[in-house]
């Protein structure tokens, strides 16, 4: 569109601009711009308290503007800006309040993190924020085009992120599988965008819209393959089966911090722009992608949940745990509607303190050469870092859906959502996968507060309190067998370790702490955070 | 004035929290004083704000206040708030009160206690419950403070845990507070399902749209409740049992505050119980039988604190009966009156077994009036005012209840009134075996004299003092011939529609009263003559009545073994057949089919990129298979 009018006065038109709706995302990436300035100014290495201070700083100065625009649109209802390219709606700043909190917590664990592994310079936070815009740019794309370009900010970003450690060779691996992968479903997404844009004219999401809904289509076979493109690229971005074969590679191998950043961060962005495109553009055609969201949710959640629980690996079980949480998110696009789209914007909010601190967790037990990530490596944990373990055992349950966490009320939104799409059988299987998640979950949390020797060596005595009809080293035995950890050895190498205490650096701390307390705070109090995203979705464009 | 209402719930809840983290390192005495003195802060805004509120007019005594919203779902819309009312005001002076001083008493009677900071912990947090259960304006909030003061109950009678019989003791309580809180939650199901809301000035407001048998269940729902926390029949036999709690405790929760929550739950429903006069009749029958049985036997126990929580069974009876006979103040009259008496008495009899190191037995007590002349002086007072001797307290608290009675049923009537007479004797059976007659915890148990009976220190004292001059003069609330300036006038507006008002004249009133005050003299006499000499009359104390009508035998037959081997089947042959063989074969399942999909995951990224393609494929031929079958 822009394009065409450019084209006609041959002059350059430079559209209105409303600064309100960018500041965000010009905050972010001015302060990467900024820091990565300062590094190339100074002969060494940026200090990595310096780093980490000025990335929170940038964040937190995006997190209060998008407060800002909050109420700038509470009051004055959301509006569109850049020639209709970027929109500014509840929808949005909920997205950018996600990212910029995920940014302030990443920036926290990763301190301690790159502190342990001796990597200096700030270039991983420049790239963090690089990143982070990108996921807010494609929340508030108003156009495939720009939606496009929000995917490649964040994604080229983030394959650097994953092999970002340069002493583990599994990060360069992950890093360099993401990269063609991500190339590939990327070059899938352009053509989608080109699809749609030869079917109706434009790539303005509100114009397809409109498009749509005043010329019937029966079975345009280019808008139908567009669509479908389009789709794909999405699924692979939020790691939906059958496009989530990079999931567990990339994760495990990725910094474990970065992981926590890239299940938050880049589900989110994703989530965000298929959300848009699919409930609000393709709203129309829905009655013919929701039978193949439907397909995808089923398969998500079951091959996440069933994997998982045959991980040893902690990362891996993670990821796999992510493409199950995925299958959830994917029940709110499928209802498509307004409480489906909140279900799923308070879902991913919900979901992003829950996996950051889990991560968290799993960068600091990872000790130094972050390799220590065998589920063995949590045995006793509780008994000798019983906070640390607490915490970690209440993210793993808000996880799993406990109630009087937010992630009991995740999954009970996106759930009811899908009851009222009438696709009970789809609900029916998410609860079901969530019953088999709860396993994977409970595994490491029994782990964390079982002894911290094997099954053989612990006294009979030990556990005089539950047998009743099992003597307790059959018991022992039977849980053992029951949490299939009979192959889980004491591992000699990590009981040694696990003797000592693991160093948790304070800042991780903090970050796990915050994501604890949003995790539980607002599983009592659901209120303030259920209206938020409800509100968000009233005030959705277009 | 009103508005610093919320700090009775919050002083105790800030008590809590300071001892939780610091009451080890404040230890004894310092960690009790923290208790004391919050709760103590709490009994002083409760008296504000009972100016606040008595400065309103009559018709304008009530104050909502919200705080926050915590629950909003859908139709589910649940704010946290305070209803402040003529009568959740006067439960909440009575409860903070009693509590401050019985908190006070702890102090001394806790010394050296192990787990000393632990029992203040506990002891706050249910007084925040208490508070939360009372001034609630929501009914899924109050259910949250009735789970409180349950959860509290639960850990002050298992206290000492280490002895088998307090850590069954709670577990006992706690399965039979569950029968009746399942009774709540179901009555809290059905308003919701009716009115679409649980907010208690609204389900009020509609109480006319619940319909007939609605309300009718929902009434017997809450009786069933009232049961379980209140200790009526059926539910009643943890009461006694929750006696081996620390004795501050059993003067707290299990005689003045918490047990009377069941009956604060029927009478804050009350506008709901006036529309069906069927479940008033249940209430009124539950509540008159139970302060029967109950007082036949108390009239037996050895154990002085089994007599007094047997007493307590029967004493909240009438409260119930009251209740279903409509006559609301009369109950609340005689909850506030049994508040005191009861609070003393179980203190006094704490002072006993501290004085004699843990002696429980009654009869290894006796002439106990000379060695602790400050217990023996307000037990005094406790034991006439329970029996029902003019002027004290009790008997106009309980004259108030059965002149209601009378109307509304003269059997049931006369039942109280006999009632009446077994509590005045097994007061007295008590009174006179603990404190006259021989010195028999002086003689010899094991070869050699124990040592003498200790009066206790000051902080034990005081309290004493202060409720028995309360369990004297505490009738003054509401004398029957002033119910103008009385707690009458004052909680009237509560149940403008709902209270049963008894127009007798003047000389019937006299008349009953003077049978309450015969019913209590004769009893008196009567134990006073039996008991005076012998310490030891086996013909007086049944073994049917000693085993407490053998209700517990009978529910252990009928529930408890056929319970046992139901669990032994469901163990064995249900869990350990049925149940885990379908989790196993699940597990197997998924375990067998994971490790099928888990060989797609080869780790080459061009078998990933094939996963791609295929998808793709997929989505796109389905789409196009629209097109060309369209």
């Amino acid at each position: 569109m822009i394009a065409a009018a450019a084209a006609a006065n041959a002059t350059i038109h430079v559209p209105a601009i409303r600064y309100l709706a960018i500041m965000p995302v010009i905050i972010l990436l001015g302060g990467a711009v900024l820091l990565l300035a300062a590094q190339s100014l100074v002969r060494r290495p940026l200090r990595l308290r310096f780093a980490t201070v000025s990335t929170v700083v940038i964040s937190l100065g995006a997190f209060a503007l998008a407060w800002w625009q909050w109420t700038d649109v509470m009051d004055h209802g959301p509006y569109t800006t850049i020639a209709h390219a970027v929109v500014s709606d509840g929808f949005s700043v909920l997205v950018t309040v996600l990212v910029t909190s995920a940014m302030v917590l990443f920036a926290l664990v990763a301190e301690g993190y790159l502190a342990r592994e001796g990597i200096e310079g700030s270039e991983l936070h420049v790239l963090a924020l690089v990143s982070a815009s990108g996921a807010i740019l494609m929340a508030q794309a108003n156009d495939l085009v720009i939606v496009f370009l929000g995917l490649e900010i964040l994604s080229i970003a983030l394959y650097v992120l994953t092999a970002y450690n340069h002493k583990r060779s599994e990060s360069g691996e992950a890093g360099l599988k993401y990269f063609v992968l991500g190339g590939f479903s990327s070059a899938v997404f352009v053509y989608g965008i080109a699809l749609t844009y030869g079917a109706t004219g434009t790539t303005n999401l509100t114009q397809i819209a409109s498009f749509l809904s005043r010329n019937v289509l029966v079975h345009d076979g280019v808008l139908l393959a567009g669509m479908s493109l389009l789709l794909v690229g999405f699924a692979f971005k939020v790691a939906a089966v059958p496009f989530h074969m990079w999931t567990p590679d990339v994760y495990q191998g990725a910094p474990s911090p970065v992981t926590g950043f890239m299940a938050a961060v880049a589900k989110a962005g994703g989530f965000a722009a298929f959300l848009r495109v699919f409930v609000s553009s393709f709203g129309v055609l829905r009655a013919d992608w929701r039978p193949i969201v439907y397909v995808l949710a089923i398969v998500t959640l079951l091959v996440g949940a069933g994997l998982a629980v045959v991980q040893r690996d902690i990362k891996r079980m993670l990821a796999y745990s992510s493409i199950n949480h995925a299958g959830f998110v994917l029940l709110g696009l499928q209802a498509a509607s307004a409480a489906g789209v909140s279900a799923a914007l308070y879902y991913l909010f919900a979901y992003a303190f829950m996996v950051i601190g889990s991560f968290a967790v799993v960068a600091v037990i990872g000790r130094s050469g972050d390799m220590e990530h065998d589920i063995a490596s949590y045995r006793g944990l509780a008994r000798s870092q019983p906070l640390f373990a607490f915490a970690f055992a209440l993210l793993l349950l808000a996880q799993a859906g406990i109630p009087f966490t937010t992630g009991f009320l995740t999954k009970f939104q996106v759930v009811v959502a899908s009851v009222d799409g009438h696709s009970v059988p789809l609900a029916v299987v998410a609860m079901g996968s969530a019953a088999l998640a709860a396993f994977f979950y409970l595994r490491v949390t029994v782990l964390m507060y079982g002894p911290e020797r094997a099954a053989e060596e612990v006294p009979a005595t030990a556990t005089a309190g539950g047998a009743l009809f099992a003597p307790a080293s059959e018991l022992r035995t039977r849980l053992n067998a029951a949490l299939l950890l009979e192959d889980v050895p004491a591992a000699p190498r990590v009981a040694a370790a696990a003797t000592g205490r693991v160093p948790v650096p304070p800042l991780a701390a903090v970050a796990v702490g915050i994501c604890v307390l949003v995790t539980v705070v607002f599983g009592v109090f659901p209120a303030p955070l259920v209206d938020f995203a409800h509100k968000a979705t009233l005030l959705f464009l277009p | 004035m009103l508005h610093i209402a919320y700090l009775m719930a919050l002083l105790p809840l800030a008590g809590f929290a300071v001892l939780v983290v610091f009451g080890k390192r404040l230890g004894d005495p310092l960690a009790g004083w923290v208790g004391t003195v919050a709760v103590f802060g709490a009994f002083v805004v409760a008296c504000i704000a009972l100016g606040g509120l008595w400065n309103e007019p009559a018709s304008a005594r009530h104050f909502t206040e919200n705080y926050f919203s915590w629950i909003a779902v859908g139709g589910l819309q649940v704010k946290v708030g305070l209803f402040l009312d003529p009568l959740s005001m006067t439960m909440c002076l009575f409860v903070t009160g009693v509590s401050a001083l019985i908190h006070l008493y702890s102090i001394g009677y806790m010394k050296d206690d192990s787990e000393y900071s632990k029992f203040f912990i506990y002891l706050n947090l249910f007084v925040f419950s208490m508070v939360l259960l009372v001034l609630s304006d929501n009914l899924l909030v109050t259910f949250v403070g009735w789970e409180g003061v349950g959860l509290c109950s639960y850990f002050l009678i298992a206290f000492w845990h280490e002895r088998d019989s307090a850590a069954s003791a709670g577990k006992k309580a706690f399965v039979y507070n569950r029968i009746g809180d399942a009774g709540f939650l179901i009555a809290v199901f059905l308003i919701f399902s009716k009115l679409g809301t649980l907010d208690l000035p609204t389900i009020f407001a509609h109480r006319h749209a619940l319909g007939g048998d609605a309300t009718t269940a929902v009434a017997l729902l809450l009786l069933l409740a009232a049961t379980g926390k209140s200790a009526q029949i059926p539910l009643f036999n943890w009461l006694p049992d929750a006696m081996e709690g620390p004795t501050p405790v059993s003067a707290l929760i299990h005689a003045a505050t918490m047990v009377t929550a069941g009956v604060y739950l029927l009478c804050r429903m009350n506008s709901v119980l006036a529309l069906t006069p069927d479940a008033r009749w249940v209430v009124a029958v539950i509540g008159g039988v139970t302060a029967f049985v109950a007082a036949t036997i108390a009239s037996s126990q050895q154990d002085i604190k089994k007599v007094l929580a047997f007493s307590t069974v029967s004493q909240i009876g009438y409260m119930t009966l009251a209740v279903g006979t409509g006559a609301y103040i009369a109950a609340i009259f005689l909850m506030v009156a049994h508040a005191f008496y009861k609070a003393l008495l179980f203190l006094g009899a704490g002072s006993i077994i501290h004085g004699l190191h843990d002696e429980q037995d009654l009869k290894r007590m006796g002439g106990l009036a000379r060695v602790l002349p400050w217990t023996y002086g307000t037990f005094l007072a406790a034991w006439l005012a329970i029996a029902g001797i003019p002027p004290l307290a009790g008997f106009w608290a309980k004259g108030d209840v059965l002149s209601n009675v009378f109307r509304k049923s003269p059997v049931l009537w006369a039942l109280g009134v006999v009632t009446a007479i077994l509590t005045a004797y097994y007061m007295t059976r008590l009174f006179v075996l603990a404190f006259r007659g021989d010195q028999r915890w002086a003689h010899a148990v094991s070869g050699h004299a124990p040592e003498p009976p200790h009066e206790c220190p000051w902080v034990m004292r005081v309290p004493l003092v202060v409720l028995a001059v309360a369990s004297f003069a505490g009738g003054i609330l509401d004398l029957p011939f002033v119910h103008t300036a009385g707690l009458s006038s004052w909680l009237g507006p509560v149940f403008s529609n709902s209270l049963f008002v008894d127009h007798e004249g003047a000389g019937l009133q006299s008349g009953l009263a003077v049978i309450d005050g015969v019913a209590a003299v004769i009893g008196l006499s009567v134990a006073w003559w039996a008991w005076r000499r012998e310490w030891d009359r086996p013909a007086l104390e049944p073994a049917f009545l000693q085993r407490v009508w053998y209700w517990d035998d009978f529910y252990d037959a009928i529930i408890g073994r056929p319970g046992q081997v139901l669990a032994k089947v469901a163990a064995t042959t249900v869990d350990g057949r049925v149940i885990d063989g379908a989790v196993n074969g699940v597990a197997t399942l998924v375990r067998k089919s994971a490790s099928g999909v888990r060989r797609l995951q080869t780790g080459y990224v061009r078998n990933y990129a094939l996963g791609i393609v295929l998808g793709l494929a997929a989505v796109v031929a389905f789409l196009l298979s629209r097109v060309w079958w369209s």
